[in-house]
């Protein structure tokens, strides 16, 4: 028998063996390609993961949680082009800084309910799509933010070697899925899920709803912010493509092929849409119709993302392997 | 930012009027595409964000139409009953299994027909733009208003759009299976209970709204580069006027289309690269104010 562990140690010693795992991968697997994989991964994975904080704990579908992504990396890139301030004081202003957008933005749309919540939340990231195409002068337009994003050493770390610049992205990463998965186990991320089940319910037993549903949306944006910056680190720039809603619906789409009930399903979906698109550009020009036939064979087959149906498939063989003991078990009783 | 420039176009009523008429037929294409958005998502209560897609199918089916026979009216009829039938297909097969579902898995399969869709063009038409042409009946000096100038094609595209929201809105309205179609909005099960098939009108409904976005289509495609993929702006923007003009309301769809077409005209002239901008805080301003939007039932 193992000896039994608290729940919130063995996420820290699990949280350690990925870190571990994704800073041995490179040095096991020495191919840059892998590593810039791994940091797309990083990147959208952050996004996917949480807006699933967003879609499958509190049940509200944002059709426009790119616009977080997008402001952490802009706020981050101008503030590192300025050239006046370190590479952490500029990721900390980006994540407070979209933190307050969303304060701003989530007041107003916590308000509506369901899919009244989805077009505004797609209204307000399209509005600030439209902000940065038009602000030429500060965010450069439909170019993006030019010149490259400098990256000062700071502490004696020199992000401008790769492979420093890998350990500090997963560093950043685990540390983000831990505070994350704190969130999901806690009382409050429970009250998530009981707002997802049953708003009503919710509100009967003193859970100021829209309070609540802020407070998510709010830390949601901001670990979506984290993404954006680990994002335009790493390609030395920003695109209002990141605040376009194909990016917020590829986050949704991730979340589908993982699937939303299990914390690390996102995950899963990251890699498999980033390994899709990466493979399938390779092997076919048509790139469509294999994406399109992939995801119709999830919804209306599998009727849930991977991760859920392989999570599902586990638990009916346990029930299987165990339904013998119960079915003697009655029988003992009326012998 | 030019305001001025926007100014001086609403002072001189030659460039107010040729500014609308464009406002007008754009507005006239949104309105089609979206009341058949508004119109099955009434009824079916889904969103067929596919939707963007079939228009575009409607203007390949046209061109392909025209180019074989030589006939816009054969066109325009290929691009709406084409997609009509495609429609109703997807409806049976795809879309009616995820009924009553999480929204995302809608979602989901509209999505994947958007890809597959889009690379089937692609792959039959080509991926370079096309062009269909204007029809030779249509080839005549532009019809001058108030020192504008109109292209006959406009006004016949108004008049056709026009005639067509009149003809839904009597169809909805006055008629029996439209008041068959209003009750099974409101309550499905009573309406099978009575003896309707509502699986058939389902897929009729669908059919409806599918035949109005390939109309759509077919009318575009003389004015418009077809190339795969311009699916996806007219979509977001008959998304806008949907929600401003209220979710399954056919004269809010009609009033909201002809608002966002004249904002794309004059705005192109004021601020072209802020109008998605206008039209996107616009429609966050409705949600706020009135979350069922200008003429939609307020929500349950």
């Amino acid at each position: 028998m193992m000896p039994r562990i608290a729940p919130a140690y063995r996420d820290v010693i699990l949280a350690g063996a990925g870190l571990l795992a994704l800073l041995l991968l490179p040095v096991l697997f020495p191919h840059p390609a892998l590593r810039d994989f791994v940091v797309y991964v990083i990147a959208y994975g952050l996004l996917a993961m949480s807006l699933n904080l967003l879609v499958g704990f509190t049940g509200l579908v944002s059709f426009g949680h790119a616009a977080y992504f997008a402001s952490g990396a802009y706020v981050f890139g101008l503030l590192m082009q300025s050239g006046q301030v370190s590479v952490p004081v500029a990721m900390l202003a980006a994540v407070g800084g979209t933190a307050l957008l969303a304060l701003a933005i989530g007041a107003i749309c916590v308000r509506l309910q369901e899919i009244y919540f989805a077009f505004i939340t797609l209204a307000f990231q399209m509005f600030i799509h439209s902000v940065i195409l038009t602000w030429v002068g500060l965010t450069g337009g439909d170019q993006g933010l030019r010149g490259g994003i400098p990256r000062p050493p700071f502490l004696g770390i020199d992000l401008n070697d790769a492979r420093t610049l890998y350990a500090f992205c997963v560093v950043v990463f685990v540390a983000c899925m831990l505070v994350m998965r704190q969130i999901a186990q806690s009382p409050f991320g429970y009250t998530l899920r009981m707002i997802r089940d049953n708003p009503q319910r919710a509100n009967f037993v003193g859970v100021n709803v829209p309070r609540v549903k802020l407070a998510i949306f709010v830390i949601a944006s901001s670990i979506a912010s984290v993404g954006g910056i680990v994002l335009a680190l790493f390609v030395s720039g920003a695109y209002p493509d990141f605040a376009f809603w194909t990016t917020s619906g590829e986050a949704i789409f991730m979340i589908m092929l993982g699937g939303t009930q299990l914390f690390i399903g996102p995950l899963v979906g990251t890699v498999m849409l980033q390994a899709l698109n990466h493979y399938v550009t390779i092997l076919t020009e048509h790139h469509g119709i294999v994406l399109g036939s992939v995801i119709l064979v999830f919804v209306l087959g599998l009727r849930r993302g991977l991760a859920d149906y392989i999570h599902d498939w586990a638990m009916s063989r346990r029930i299987r392997r165990a339904a013998p003991d119960q079915r003697e078990a009655p029988r003992d009783k009326l012998a | 930012m030019d305001l001025q420039a926007l100014a001086g176009c609403l002072a001189s009523t030659s460039c107010a009027v040729t500014q609308a008429s464009t406002g007008l037929i754009v507005g006239m294409l949104l309105f089609l595409v979206a009341s058949g958005l508004s119109l099955i998502f009434g009824v079916l209560g889904v969103i067929n964000f596919a939707h963007g897609a079939f228009y575009m199918l409607g203007a390949y089916f046209a061109f392909t139409a025209y180019a074989v026979t030589g006939s816009f009216a054969l066109a325009i009829a290929a691009g709406a009953l084409g997609v009509a039938v495609f429609g109703m297909v997807f409806e049976r097969l795809f879309m009616s299994r995820v009924y009553g579902r999480d929204i995302l898995m809608q979602l989901l399969v509209c999505y994947a027909f958007i890809l597959i869709l889009d690379d089937a063009v692609r792959t039959i038409w080509g991926a370079e733009y096309r062009m269909m042409g204007m029809p030779d009946a249509f080839a005549l000096p532009p019809v001058e208003i108030a020192g504008g100038f109109i292209p006959g094609y406009y006004l016949f595209m108004i008049g056709t759009s026009f005639a067509v929201a009149v003809l839904l809105w009597l169809g909805i309205n006055k008629t029996r299976f439209g008041k068959v179609v209003r009750a099974a909005a409101i309550n499905p099960q009573m309406v099978a209970a009575l003896g309707t098939n509502t699986t058939a009108l389902y897929a009729g409904v669908f059919g409806v709204g599918s035949l109005l976005a390939g109309m759509a289509g077919a009318l575009a495609a003389p004015i418009r580069t077809l190339t795969p993929g311009m699916g996806l702006s007219i979509l977001i923007e008959s998304f806008i006027v949907t929600v401003i003009g209220g979710m399954g309301s056919i004269v809010g769809a009609f009033i909201a289309a002809v608002l966002i077409g004249f904002t794309r005209s004059f705005g192109s002239i004021g601020f072209p690269l802020f109008v998605d901008g206008l039209m996107f805080g616009m429609m966050a301003l409705v949600l706020v104010v009135k979350p069922s939007g200008l003429l939609g039932r307020p929500a349950t």
